[in-house]
């Protein structure tokens, strides 16, 4: 098969190395050839974050470059926006709708954009959005955001079954995070339409 | 079981299992995982050292012991230990010695973006250059076989895609090398100059012999294409975005020795080819070798450029391959750079130097984010330790300078090269001011120990560094501690000590917020009654604060109760909550 391509962006700290690892367990449990890459040190300080998963019969490059994304998993909302030309014509965003101000808004040097979720609809992009941090705090901690995404992203992979995630979230998340995170990962999977 | 690994911890099984047994080393992005990663094998010694030069004599002298060692640094860490590094190729070595250097391309969390490929040709040894986690591993491994042929340490270039990309990897069983007792050996190892000249011609010698093996080395190959209408030449990452943009349609010269270069297979691969294209990062490294070897129609840096990194659609485009573009959101949307952290130490010290307008000359590490506004109290950064050093030329440049100019630098880049510009200071006399932000970590690379933290790389208790001593030690009288997160005593200590007609140092003192046993306070609030919306407390650019409809916002999820932005609101707004001891 073609190399499929995952971004997860977000901002420095949000939690996208747990939703990374279980991505590439999940993948390698299926038998592809995965490749998952990361930046650290200075950006994630608090700047903004992104984290290539491919996975395929076989990948060469580690990133994904423009245009190619299948999807972007984003833990908030001008993350999702700032990537978006990474997008592949036909892929799909899924995104918290979390609205983190970076430090040019705060100071008042620039202003957070306005309607983004409608401008990113109306533009053309498939987004799947919805309140993860909401969903996080139902399953008992806001900290589960990203299994929250990773149920939602999980919609999309219909030859993958749900006991296949299951399974990858009991090897990477440590047993006493375990039962709040699965619930994270079924709130994100079974909410809305 | 082939499992997912990030380049770094392959390159550190790679060790493990070519049997070393003594790693040194100063962490530095992106090469820090590869020494924490060997510390978790129980057979492997390792240690951060103060500094990559301390690290690779430490690596040599384990050598020289008869035990395969190792030391890892990042690009900037090499130009450190540059020193040993030309003068071990000269000795050699008794047992294998590697040196892993991690270039960053596109400097995600770097200075500048030199290409450390010079190095190996500067110094004359071999380097390899692994594309992806199953070479890294392999690479590491041959490199000591490679080592002990051909007695000289042996560089592996690592670069940031490689080093913190996962990519499958198969791991095999420890090797226990045979034993290499220490023998004396004058001639070889003590580099006067009678013996050193004698040795430069063992060493051109050596070079010779490796450039025979990287023509025969199957870690250097052809890969065949469809169409030899244009013939690519690439290595490390460079190979895999090639592979990703190409395919099978041309043939490749995929390089695993970055130096000494194959003649031979170079000249019969460009025979092959119409056209012959080298895709490489940074410098013209290997086209610039084609030229030499007088193949002058090599293509390279007409379309590749010399700043960053290349990727699968430059590939793609410059050779004139389809490529998807991707289409941009038509909506201006505001940068996000790095910050420092909520409930940072360094922020209350930097806030005081804006705030008295001292010419500030920084130093690496998360504090040089102190050079983001809204604080923008940084002036200077150059490489570790110029800090210390900068400020003495400032001050003897002009005098005046004595009353406002100030040198920033942390506790672990301190002891990495900061003491020596203070040595100067103090024998020398300039009346400067250096503050140590004793955040008790080595920060910026993700929480390493040092030696003023009083505990080695397993986390173990160990020796410990007083950092009010060793100034003391070496002539500075003027020595206060202050903490950080006290605006006053800050703004005290620090228009005290640049009056002080003497050298002076101010050690701001509170470990880094994001270490786990720091207990934090509660979130501060604000009194929406009191708060006037002034944007006082906005000053210190806090990620936790915001004003929104006129009033001061706290992001509980953030805010670690530090109380700095407390001591700026005139009109008491955080004063409910606002820090008491």
């Amino acid at each position: 098969m073609s190399t499929k391509n995952i971004m997860i962006v977000g901002v420095g700290g949000q939690g996208s190395v747990l939703a990374s690892k279980l991505l590439g367990r999940l993948l390698t449990g299926r038998g592809y050839d995965v490749k998952v890459s990361e930046v650290h040190g200075m950006s994630q300080r608090g700047g903004s974050v992104v984290t290539y998963v491919r996975y395929g019969a076989s990948v060469a490059s580690p990133v994904i470059d423009r245009g190619q994304a299948d999807f972007i998993v984003s833990f908030e909302l001008l993350e999702a926006a700032r990537w978006l030309e990474y997008l592949r014509p036909g892929g799909q965003v899924v995104t918290s709708t979390q609205r983190l101000a970076p430090m040019p808004v705060l100071t008042g040097a620039a202003s957070y954009p306005e309607g983004l979720l409608e401008k990113m609809r109306a533009a053309g992009f498939s987004v799947d959005a919805l309140d993860c941090v909401a969903l996080a705090e139902r399953a008992g901690n806001v900290r589960s955001v990203n299994l929250v995404l990773l149920g939602r992203l999980s919609r999309y992979f219909p030859d993958i079954p749900e006991e296949a995630w299951r399974e990858a979230i009991e090897v990477c998340v440590p047993e006493k995070f375990l039962e709040l995170n699965k619930e994270a990962f079924a709130l994100g999977r079974s909410t809305g339409s | 079981m082939k499992q997912l690994m990030p380049g770094n911890a392959a390159a550190a099984r790679g060790l493990w299992e070519a049997g070393c047994a003594v790693a040194s080393s100063y962490p530095g992005t992106p090469s820090t995982e590869i020494t924490e990663e060997a510390a978790k094998y129980g057979e492997i010694y390792a240690e951060w050292a103060p500094n990559e030069k301390v690290a690779m004599e430490t690596a040599f002298g384990a050598s020289l012991a008869g035990k395969r060692s190792f030391c890892g640094m990042k690009h900037v860490g090499l130009n450190v230990a540059a020193d040993p590094l030309f003068t071990a190729s000269y000795t050699g070595i008794n047992a294998g010695m590697v040196i892993a250097v991690a270039d960053d391309p596109g400097m995600h969390s770097s200075q500048n973006e030199q290409d450390s490929r010079h190095y190996a040709r500067a110094a004359k040894l071999p380097m390899l250059e692994p594309s992806n986690s199953a070479e890294a591993l392999s690479f590491f491994r041959m490199a000591y076989e490679l080592s002990e042929e051909f007695d000289s340490p042996v560089i592996v270039r690592m670069c940031t895609r490689v080093a913190h990309s996962q990519s499958l990897v198969e791991t095999g069983a420890r090797v226990e090398p045979p034993a290499r007792p220490y023998q004396k050996d004058i001639a070889k190892y003590v580099m006067m100059p009678g013996n050193a000249i004698r040795r430069h011609p063992v060493v051109e010698e050596r070079m010779r012999r490796l450039r025979a093996w990287a023509e025969t080395a199957d870690i250097n190959r052809v890969e065949p294409g469809e169409d030899n209408s244009i013939g690519i030449i690439a290595s490390s990452t460079c190979y895999q975005y090639v592979k990703e943009a190409c395919g099978d349609r041309y043939p490749v010269l995929k390089l695993g020795m970055a130096w000494p270069l194959p003649d031979d297979k170079i000249k019969g691969f460009a025979a092959s080819v119409k056209k012959l294209v080298v895709a490489e990062e940074l410098d013209p490294f290997i086209e610039s070798y084609c030229r030499a070897l007088g193949l002058d129609g090599v293509e390279g840096k007409s379309l590749f450029p010399l700043e960053g990194e290349l990727s699968q659609n430059l590939v793609a485009e410059k050779l004139g391959l389809p490529y998807e573009r991707g289409t941009k959101l038509d909506e201006p949307l505001p940068a996000r750079p790095p910050v420092m952290c909520a409930g940072c130490p360094h922020r209350g010290l930097f806030y005081t130097l804006a705030r008295l307008k001292c010419t500030v000359l920084g130093d690496i590490g998360c504090y040089t984010l102190g050079a983001v506004a809204p604080l923008s109290a940084i002036e200077m950064t150059l490489c570790m330790g110029a800090s210390v050093s900068a400020v003495h030329g400032f001050n003897k440049a002009d005098r005046a300078n004595e009353r406002r100019a100030v040198g920033v630098i942390g506790d672990s880049t301190f002891m990495h090269s900061g003491m020596t510009g203070l040595a100067n200071i103090a024998y020398n006399q300039s009346n400067s001011t250096v503050v140590i932000l004793d955040n008790s970590i080595t920060g910026m690379t993700g929480h390493q120990q040092n030696p003023t933290t009083g505990y080695n790389i397993k986390g173990d208790p160990a020796g410990k560094v007083d950092l009010e001593s060793l100034c003391r030690a070496m002539g500075i009288r003027r020595v206060r501690v202050v903490d950080p997160y006290n605006l006053k005593e800050c703004e005290e200590a620090v228009k005290e000590e640049l009056a002080a007609e003497e050298p002076s140092v101010i050690i701001a003192r509170r470990p880094c917020a994001l270490l786990k046993y720091v207990k934090h306070r509660p979130p501060l609030k604000v009194g929406v009654d009191r708060c006037v919306g002034c944007g006082s407390c906005m000053r210190i650019g806090c990620p936790a604060l915001s004003i929104r409809e006129g009033t001061a916002r706290v992001d509980a999820t953030l805010c670690v109760g530090c109380g700095v932005c407390a001591q700026l609101c005139p009109a008491g707004a955080f004063a409910d909550t606002g820090r008491d001891a």
